[in-house]
C-alpha cells in the first residue's frame, strides 16, 4: 500500500514536469529566483563554486565526526562513542573526507581556474558538468542520510567484505555506502572525461600543451586517472550490491566467492585515488610557489615529466595494501619496489619547488605559508610512505596509528594544506573579495601547530602498539597522554577551522571588491576581470609562451594581446534537466536501500526518461555581446 | 567560431565539422576508455571465480559451441552493417544509412533474443546467479554487456527517429557517429567474451 502510494505521488511529480507544471505562473515565478539559476547553471565558475562550498561543507562534516572520535579516545575506557557508533563515525569521517570533502574542493578549483588558465570560455561539455555535480550532490546526501534512516555505513571506508556482507552488517549502513558511491562516482567519471577533453581541445591560440600553468597540467594528468580508476570502484559496488541486494555470491566464500577480490579492486581504484586527490595539489603549490617567489617554475618540464611518472606508478602499486594479506614474496617485492619507485618523480618536484624559491623575490602572504608548510610536512608523510613500503617492516605497521598517522600526514599535509592555500590564492577570482590576511594567518598557525600535535604523536601510538579503528585502550600501558596530546591537536585545527569559516563570511560580507591581479600573478587567470564575466574573455587572449600573462606584463603590456576580433560570443544555455536526473537516481538509489524494488526501477525509469528529454532537447545556447562590444556601439 | 555555418555536402565529415562535435567525438573516446576498463574488471572477476562450480554444472557442461557462433557472427555483421550506415552518412544518403541502422538494430535485437533464450536455457540446468560464485561473475560480465547491447538498440533506434525527423545535418551525424563507436565497442567486446568464457569454458 506504502509503495503504491510513493508510485502514484511519483507518477504525478513525473507528470507535472511533463505538463509544464499544474501551475504555469508559479514555475516562471520559479525561474526568476536565484535558487533557479545556480540550480540550472551550466557556468563552469557557478558549478565550481558549489563544488567548493558542498566540499567545506563536507570537510566541517568530516571534521566533526573526527572530533568525536577524539573526544572517544581522550581517556582510557571512554564511554562517549562506543561500538557501532565509533565504526559509524571512522567509516563517514574517511569516505565524507575522501569522497565528499577532498574530490568536490579540488573539483571546485579545477572548474573555476582551469578554463581561465587555458584562455576557454567554459568546458567541453558544460550540461555534463552541471550533471556531474548534482550527481555528486545527491550520491553524498544519499550516503549521509544513513545517519537519520537505519544507521550510517560502518564497515570502514575501505568496506572490506566479509564483514560488509549481510551476515555481518546487517541493516541499510552499508547499502547507503554502495549506492551513494556509486552515484557519486559516475559524476566524478562525467567530470573526468570533461576536463581532459576541455585541457586537450579548447586551449586558446599558442596555449601548447608545454606552456599551460602546473595546475593544469596536474588536472590533466588527475582526470586520466579519475577515467581509469573509477572504473574498478563502480564495479566492486555493483558486485556488492549484488550481493547484499540480489543474493549473488562474489563475495561469500561458501558459495566460492573471494574476499581478496574485492580487495583487489577497492585498491586498485583506491590507490590512484590518492593520486586523484594529490596531483592537483602539486599543481596549486607550483603555481602559488612560482607566484610568490616571482619566479618561472624550476625545472616546468621535469615537473611535468614527473606528474605523468607518478600518474603512471599509481596504477602499479595498489597491492602495497595488501602485503598481509598473503600473496607471496614476489607480488610483494615487485609492488614494493614500484612503491618506492614514486619516491623519484615526487622527490624532483619537492626539489623544484625548493630551486623555485630559490634566489626568488619572496613573499609570504597566507597561501605561501600554507605551501612552504606542506614542504616539510608532505615529506615527512613521504618518508613514513617508504617504511610502510618495505614488506618486513609493513607486517608491524598494518592496522596500527603508524598508518593513520602516514596518510594523515600525506593526506592533510599534502591535498588540504593545498586546498587551503589555493583557496586563499583564489578567492578573489571565485568570489570576487579578498580574504583577510590577519585572520587567514591565525587560521594557518592554528591548524598547522594543531596539525602536527594531533598526527605526530599518532606514530608513536602506533609504533607502541595501538590499534587503528578501535574504540578504546588499556590504562597505565602508556597511551594515555600521547591521545591526549592528539586530541588537544585536533581541537586546535577545529578552532582553526572556524576562524576560515568566520572568514569566509567576513569576506562575503565585505562590499570592498578585490583587484583583478591582487597578487601579481602570472598565468591568464589574472588577466581577467574580477567578477569574472560570465564569457570570461571578451577576445580570447594569444599566448606567447609559459607564464602567459607575466610575460606581457614584462613586454609592458597592461593587458593580452587579443586572438580574435571583438565579436559575439556563443554561449549554452542553463538546463533543469541535470537536476532531474540526479534526483531519479536518488530516489531509485533510496529504493534499493529500503529493499523497494519499485521504487528502485521506477528512479531507474525516470533517469532514463529524462535522458530522452536531454537528447530532444534542442536548445543550441545563445549569443551575447560583451560589455567592450556595447561600450563601442554606444560610441559610434 | 563554434557556429560557423558547415558546408553541408557528400565527403565532409559532418560529426566532427563543429567544435562541439570534435568535443563529443574525443569524449566519447575517452569514455570508451572508462568502459574497457569497466569490462576489464568484470573478466578478472569472471576469470578468478569460473571454477567455483560449488557442485553447479561447469562451463564445459552448458555452453553450446553452435548457439554461440551464430550470436557471435550476428553481431560481428550488425559491427558491418553499421559501417555500411556511417558510409551512407558520409554521402548524406538518408535512405540509405537508416536502412542499415535497422539492420543493425535488427541483428542487435535477434542476438539479444537468442542470450535471452540462452540464459532461460542455462537457468533450467541448475546455472543461476544466485547459484555459485561462477553463476554470478557469468551473468555480471554476461548480463553486463547484454544490458549494454539493449542500450545500444535504443539509443540507435532513438538517434534514427531524430535522423529521420531532422536530417543528416552538424547535430545528428556526431550523435550518429558516436553511437556506431559505442556499437563497435560492444562487439569488441563480444569478442573477448566468446574467448575468454565459451572457448576456454569449453575446454575447462
Amino acid at each position: 500500500m506504502g509503495t503504491l502510494l510513493i508510485m502514484i505521488v511519483f507518477g504525478l511529480f513525473f507528470a507535472a514536469i511533463f505538463t509544464g507544471g499544474y501551475n504555469n505562473t508559479l514555475i516562471q515565478r520559479a525561474r526568476k529566483t536565484t535558487a533557479w539559476d545556480w540550480l540550472t547553471s551550466v557556468d563552469h565558475k557557478k558549478i565550481g563554486v558549489m563544488y567548493f562550498m558542498a566540499g567545506i561543507f563536507y570537510f566541517v562534516v568530516g571534521g566533526l565526526e573526527a572530533l568525536f572520535m577524539r573526544y572517544q579516545l581522550l581517556v582510557p575506557g571512554n564511554d562517549a562513542f562506543v561500538g557501532r557508533t565509533f565504526n559509524e563515525l571512522l567509516t563517514m569521517h574517511g569516505t565524507t573526507m575522501i569522497f565528499f570533502a577532498a574530490m568536490p574542493l579540488i573539483f571546485g578549483l579545477i572548474n573555476v581556474v582551469m578554463p581561465l588558465q587555458i584562455g576557454a570560455r567554459d568546458v567541453a561539455f558544460p550540461f555534463l558538468n552541471s550533471l556531474g555535480f548534482w550527481l555528486f550532490f545527491f550520491g553524498a546526501l544519499l550516503t549521509n542520510m544513513g545517519w537519520i534512516f537505519g544507521g550510517a555505513p560502518d564497515a570502514g571506508w575501505t568496506s572490506y567484505v566479509q564483514l560488509a556482507l549481510n551476515e555481518y552488517s546487517p541493516g541499510p549502513g552499508v547499502d547507503y555506502y554502495v549506492l551513494g558511491l556509486q552515484i557519486a562516482g559516475a559524476g566524478t567519471t562525467m567530470s573526468g572525461i570533461n576536463f581532459l577533453v576541455t585541457i586537450l581541445n579548447m586551449r586558446t591560440k599558442g596555449m601548447s600543451l608545454l606552456r599551460m600553468p602546473m595546475f593544469t597540467w596536474t588536472s590533466l594528468i588527475t582526470s586520466v586517472l579519475i577515467i581509469f580508476a573509477m572504473p574498478p570502484l563502480t564495479i566492486a559496488l555493483l558486485l556488492l550490491m549484488m550481493d547484499r541486494l540480489f543474493g549473488a555470491n562474489f563475495f561469500d566464500h561458501v558459495m566460492g566467492g573471494s574476499a581478496v577480490l574485492w580487495e583487489h579492486l577497492f585498491w586498485i581504484f583506491g590507490h590512484p585515488e590518492v593520486y586523484i586527490v594529490v596531483l592537483p595539489a602539486f599543481g596549486i603549490m607550483s603555481d602559488i610557489f612560482s607566484t610568490f617567489s616571482k619566479k618561472k617554475l624550476f625545472g616546468y618540464n621535469s615537473m611535468v615529466f614527473a606528474t605523468s611518472l607518478i600518474g603512471f606508478l599509481g596504477f602499479m602499486v595498489w597491492v602495497h595494501h595488501m602485503f598481509t594479506v598473503g600473496l607471496g614474496p614476489v607480488s610483494n617485492s615487485i609492488f614494493a619496489i614500484a612503491t618506492m619507485l614514486i619516491a623519484i618523480p615526487t622527490g624532483i618536484k619537492v626539489f623544484n619547488w625548493l630551486f623555485t624559491m630559490w634566489g626568488g623575490e619572496l613573499t609570504f602572504p597566507v597561501a605561501m605559508k600554507w605551501a612552504i608548510g606542506f614542504i616539510p610536512t608532505f615529506v615527512i608523510g613521504g618518508m613514513t610512505g617508504i617504511m610502510l613500503a618495505a614488506p618486513p617492516a609493513d607486517f608491524q605497521y598494518q592496522d596500527s596509528y603508524f598508518v593513520v598517522a602516514h596518510f594523515h600526514y600525506v593526506l592533510i599535509g599534502g591535498t588540504v594544506f593545498a586546498l587551503l592555500a589555493g583557496a586563499y590564492y583564489w578567492w578573489p577570482k571565485m568570489f570576487g573579495k579578498m580574504l583577510s590576511e590577519r585572520l587567514g594567518n591565525w587560521h594557518f598557525w592554528l591548524f598547522f601547530i594543531g596539525f602536527h600535535l594531533t598526527f605526530f604523536p599518532q606514530h608513536f601510538l602506533g609504533l607502541f602498539g595501538m590499534p587503528r579503528r578501535v574504540f578504546t585502550y588499556e590504562p597505565n600501558v602508556g597511551l594515555e597522554y600521547i591521545n591526549q596530546v592528539s586530541t588537544f591537536g585536533a581541537i586546535l585545527m577545529g578552532i582553526g577551522t572556524i576562524i576560515f569559516a568566520w572568514n569566509m563570511i567576513q569576506s562575503f560580507r565585505s562590499k570592498k571588491i578585490a583587484a583583478a591581479d591582487p597578487w601579481d600573478g602570472r598565468s591568464l587567470e589574472w588577466a581577467t576581470q574580477t567578477p569574472v564575466p560570465f564569457y570570461n574573455f571578451a577576445q580570447l587572449p594569444e599566448v606567447r609562451g609559459v607564464d602567459a600573462f607575466w610575460l606581457e606584463k614584462q613586454a609592458g603590456n597592461k593587458e593580452m594581446t587579443p586572438a580574435e576580433p571583438l565579436g559575439k560570443i556563443h554561449m549554452p544555455s542553463g538546463s533543469h534537466i541535470p537536476f532531474l536526473m540526479s534526483i531519479a537516481l536518488f530516489v531509485g538509489g533510496w529504493g534499493l536501500i529500503a529493499r523497494s524494488w519499485q521504487i528502485g526501477v521506477m528512479g531507474l525509469l525516470a533517469f532514463g526518461v529524462t535522458m530522452f528529454m536531454r537528447s530532444f532537447d534542442r536548445d543550441h545556447g545563445f549569443y551575447v555581446k560583451p560589455k567592450e562590444l556595447l561600450d563601442k556601439e554606444a560610441k559610434s | 567560431m563554434a557556429h560557423d555555418s558547415v558546408e553541408i555536402k557528400p565527403g565532409v565529415h559532418l560529426e566532427t565539422a563543429t567544435f562541439e562535435g570534435k568535443n563529443k567525438v574525443m569524449g566519447f573516446w575517452m569514455f570508451l576508455g572508462a568502459e574497457t576498463v569497466l569490462f576489464a574488471c568484470l573478466f578478472g572477476t569472471y576469470l578468478a571465480l569460473r571454477n567455483q562450480t560449488v557442485n553447479g554444472p561447469s562451463g564445459a557442461d552448458l555452453f553450446d559451441p553452435v548457439l554461440v557462433a551464430v550470436a557471435t557472427a550476428i553481431l560481428l555483421f550488425s559491427s558491418l552493417t553499421s559501417v555500411f550506415a556511417m558510409m551512407a552518412m558520409n554521402k548524406l544518403d538518408k535512405k540509405g544509412m537508416l536502412f542499415w541502422l535497422g539492420v543493425t538494430v535488427l541483428l542487435g535485437l535477434s542476438f539479444l533474443v537468442l542470450e535471452i533464450y540462452e540464459f532461460i536455457h542455462y537457468i533450467h540446468e541448475g546455472h543461476t546467479f544466485m547459484s555459485s560464485a561462477f553463476g554470478s561473475s557469468f551473468y555480471a560480465l554476461v548480463g553486463t554487456h547484454g544490458a549494454h547491447v539493449t542500450f545500444g538498440i535504443i539509443w540507435i533506434s532513438t538517434i534514427m527517429y531524430q535522423a529521420w525527423k531532422w536530417g543528416i545535418n552538424t547535430e545528428t551525424a556526431p550523435k550518429l557517429f558516436v553511437s556506431s563507436l559505442y556499437w563497435h565497442f560492444i562487439d569488441v567486446v563480444w569478442v573477448f567474451i566468446f574467448t575468454l568464457v565459451y572457448l576456454l569454458g569449453m575446454v575447462g
